[in-house]
C-alpha cells in the first residue's frame, strides 16, 4: 500500500519523507525541553523557543571568533571541524546556563503561585529573549555557516541523502538514546520520574525537588542547544524570529505526542516535521503554518492528552 | 559485627513540644505536644481535619513549622527540609499511598531506598518486603497505579521502610480498604512492632483499630491534643466510645 501510494505521489515523495524526518528530529529536540518541564513543575515554557533561537547565535558567535565563519555567516572553508565540535560543546553548556538562571530569577520565585503567574511570566521572557536577540545580531536573517557541506552522497539513488541530513541524524538520534537511558537507568532520571508522578511522595523518598527541577531545566536548555547547532548548519540561516516558529512547531509536537511524555515529544516532533513537508510539497509552502497550527487545535479539541498521554496525566 | 551494641539513645525516639503549624493564614495545629518511645506503637485519633495529617507532615519537614520544636533520635529536627528527613531515619507512608503510578512495584521499592548507596542490602530488602507481602512479587513488574487499594498501601509501607527507618509514620493507612484488607494492614503493622521493634506513629480515623494496636494513642480535636493515655484505658473510657468508637 505504502508502495502505491508513493508511486501515485511521485519520486519528490521520499526526498519530502527524508526532509521531514531529519527536520521532526530537531521538532524532537527542542520539544522535548517543552515536555519535561512541563512534566516536572506544569510549566509551558513559552521562552523555550527563543532560547533555541539564543543558542544558534550563540553558535554563530563562536564560529566567528574561530574564523570559520565571516562577520556575515559565511564560512571561510577553514577550521569547520573546530567550529562544529566547538559549538556543539558550547551552545548546550549556554542554553542550559542560561535556562537554569531563568528558571532561578523568574519561575522559582513563582513556584507556589497560582499556575498563572510563571506563564505569563514565561511569555515575558520570550519577549526579552526576541529582543537581547535584536540587540545581538539585528533584525535581518543572518547566514549560519555551511560548514558540513551539502553534497549528495547517493547520486544514483531517487532520494538525495546529503551529508547535512547525515549530520542531523547522527547527532540527534544518539542524544535522544542517552537520554532515554538517563532518564530510565541514573538515580537523577529516576528521581525525575519520580517527582513528575508525585512530588510530594518524592520528597518523602528522599529526592530534593528543587535539585531534580534545575536539572530539567539544565538538559531541556542543552537539548535546545543541539538542536540550535544542527538546525542552523542544516538550514544555514538564523534570525531573531526563528525561535518563534520553531519554538511553536515544537511545542505542537509535545502536545501531538502528549505534553510530559518523553518518547510522545519524540514521536510527534517527527509527526509535525513529516507533515509540515509533505504539506509543503504537495499543498504549497504558505499553507505550512495552516496547516500545523490546524493540528494543534484539533488535538485540544479532539484529544487533549496526545497520542501517548493517556498515560501522563493520570492521578491515584 | 565489630560495634558493640549500641546504647538506646536516652529519651524519647521522636519527642514534638509545642508545635504550630498550618497554610496560609490559618494555623491547624495549636502548641501540640507529643512524644513516642523506641518500640512504641504510638496513634494519633480524631476526626476528619483535626489536624492528623498536618502533624505528621510537619514533622517530615513537608509543611513548614511555625513555632515549637522537633527532636528526633537526640537532634533538632525543625526546619530540616523533607528531603533530609529521610536520611535521618524517619519514613512515612503518606495519606492516599501516594505511589508512583507510573513506576513499577519494584521501581516504587527502589524509590524508597533512593537515599541508600548499599545497592547489595537493597536488593536483600527488595527480598524481605516480598516476604512480607507475597502479593507485590506478583505484581512487581505492574506498574504501581494498576495495583487494588489494599495492594497500594501495602506498596506504600513497604517502600517506607525500604529507607530503614528508625521510626514509621502512617497515614490513615486503612482509609477506604475492605474490612478484612484492614485487618490484614493492621497485622503487618503488629508484627513489624513486636518482631523488628520497629517504632511507629500511627494516624487512624478507624480509631478502633488503631487502639488495638497502639501501646499509647493521643486525640486530636482541631488542632489541639484533648486527652492521651494507654490504648487500653482509651479504648475503655467512655468519652472516647462515645465520640469516636460509635457507641
Amino acid at each position: 500500500m505504502f508502495e502505491s501510494i508513493a508511486t501515485a505521489l511521485g519520486p519528490e515523495f521520499y526526498q519530502y519523507l527524508l526532509a521531514g524526518l531529519v527536520t521532526g528530529l530537531l521538532y524532537a529536540l527542542i520539544a522535548l525541553g517543552y515536555t519535561m518541564v512541563y512534566g516536572i513543575i506544569e510549566l509551558i515554557n513559552f521562552a523555550h523557543g527563543d532560547l533555541f533561537m539564543l543558542g544558534a547565535f550563540f553558535a554563530l558567535q563562536l564560529g566567528i571568533w574561530v574564523g570559520a565563519a565571516d562577520a556575515k555567516g559565511q564560512a571561510t572553508g577553514q577550521s569547520a571541524i573546530l567550529a562544529v565540535a566547538v559549538m556543539l560543546v558550547a551552545a548546550p553548556v549556554f542554553c542550559a546556563s542560561l535556562n537554569v538562571f531563568v528558571d532561578r530569577a523568574v519561575y522559582k520565585p513563582l513556584r507556589t503561585a497560582p499556575k498563572l503567574a510563571p506563564l505569563v511570566s514565561a511569555i515575558g521572557v520570550s519577549f526579552i529573549f526576541m529582543n537581547a536577540g535584536v540587540f545581538w545580531m539585528g533584525t535581518y536573517d543572518l547566514n549560519f555557516p555551511a560548514l558540513v557541506p551539502n553534497t549528495n552522497l547517493t547520486p544514483d539513488w531517487t532520494v538525495a541523502i546529503t551529508y547535512q541530513h547525515l549530520m542531523v541524524l547522527l547527532v540527534t538520534i544518539p542524544v535522544m538514546v542517552g537520554l532515554t537511558l538517563f532518564v530510565r537507568y541514573t538515580a537523577l532520571g529516576k528521581a525525575m520520574r519520580a517527582t513528575a508522578q508525585n512530588p510530594t511522595a518524592a520528597q518523602l523518598m528522599g529526592i530534593n525537588v528543587d535539585r531534580v527541577i534545575t536539572a530539567t531545566f539544565a538538559i531541556g536548555g542543552a537539548l535546545a542547544g543541539v538542536a540550535a547547532v544542527v538546525y542552523g548548519l542544516y538550514v544555514n540561516s538564523a534570525g531573531y524570529q526563528m525561535g518563534f516558529q520553531t519554538g511553536l512547531f515544537a511545542f505542537t509536537a509535545a502536545v501531538l505526542g502528549g505534553i510530559g511524555n518523553i518518547p510522545g515529544a519524540v514521536l510527534g516532533g517527527i509527526l509535525i516535521g513529516i507533515i509540515e513537508k509533505l504539506g509543503t510539497g504537495y499543498v504549497g509552502d504558505q499553507w505550512r503554518q495552516p496547516l500545523i497550527f490546524a493540528i494543534l487545535i484539533v488535538i485540544l479539541i479532539f484529544r487533549p492528552n496526545g497520542i501517548l498521554g493517556a498515560r501522563t496525566r493520570e492521578k491515584v | 559485627m565489630s560495634a558493640a551494641p549500641q546504647a538506646p539513645a536516652p529519651g524519647p525516639l521522636l519527642k514534638v513540644e509545642n508545635l504550630e503549624a498550618g497554610y496560609g493564614a490559618i494555623n491547624v495545629l495549636h502548641r501540640l505536644s507529643l512524644y513516642v518511645d523506641p518500640g512504641e506503637i504510638v496513634t494519633i485519633i480524631g476526626a476528619n481535619g483535626a489536624g492528623k495529617s498536618t502533624t505528621l507532615n510537619t514533622v517530615c519537614g513537608v509543611v513548614k513549622t511555625r513555632a515549637g520544636r522537633i527532636h528526633f533520635d537526640g537532634r533538632l529536627l525543625t526546619g530540616t527540609p523533607a528531603h533530609d528527613v529521610v536520611r535521618l531515619g524517619l519514613a512515612q507512608s503518606p495519606e492516599g499511598r501516594k505511589i508512583f503510578p507510573r513506576l513499577t512495584v519494584r521501581e516504587n521499592l527502589e524509590m524508597g531506598a533512593f537515599t541508600r548507596r548499599d545497592p547489595e542490602g537493597v536488593r536483600e530488602d527488595i527480598q524481605k518486603s516480598y516476604q512480607m507481602f507475597p502479593i507485590l512479587e506478583k505484581r512487581q513488574a505492574q506498574p504501581g497505579g494498576l495495583l487494588s487499594g489494599g495492594e497500594q498501601q501495602m506498596l506504600a509501607i513497604a517502600r517506607a521502610l525500604m529507607s530503614r527507618p528508625k521510626l514509621l509514620l502512617l497515614d490513615e493507612p486503612s482509609l477506604g480498604l475492605a474490612p478484612q484488607i484492614v485487618v490484614q494492614i493492621f497485622d503487618i503493622i503488629k508484627e513489624l512492632n513486636q518482631k523488628q521493634g520497629m517504632s511507629v506513629l500511627l494516624v487512624e480515623q478507624n480509631a478502633r483499630m488503631a487502639l488495638k494496636v497502639a501501646h499509647r494513642g493521643y486525640v486530636l480535636e482541631t488542632g489541639r491534643i484533648t486527652v492521651t493515655d494507654n490504648a487500653a484505658a482509651l479504648l475503655h473510657d467512655p468519652r472516647i466510645r462515645e465520640a469516636y468508637l460509635g457507641e
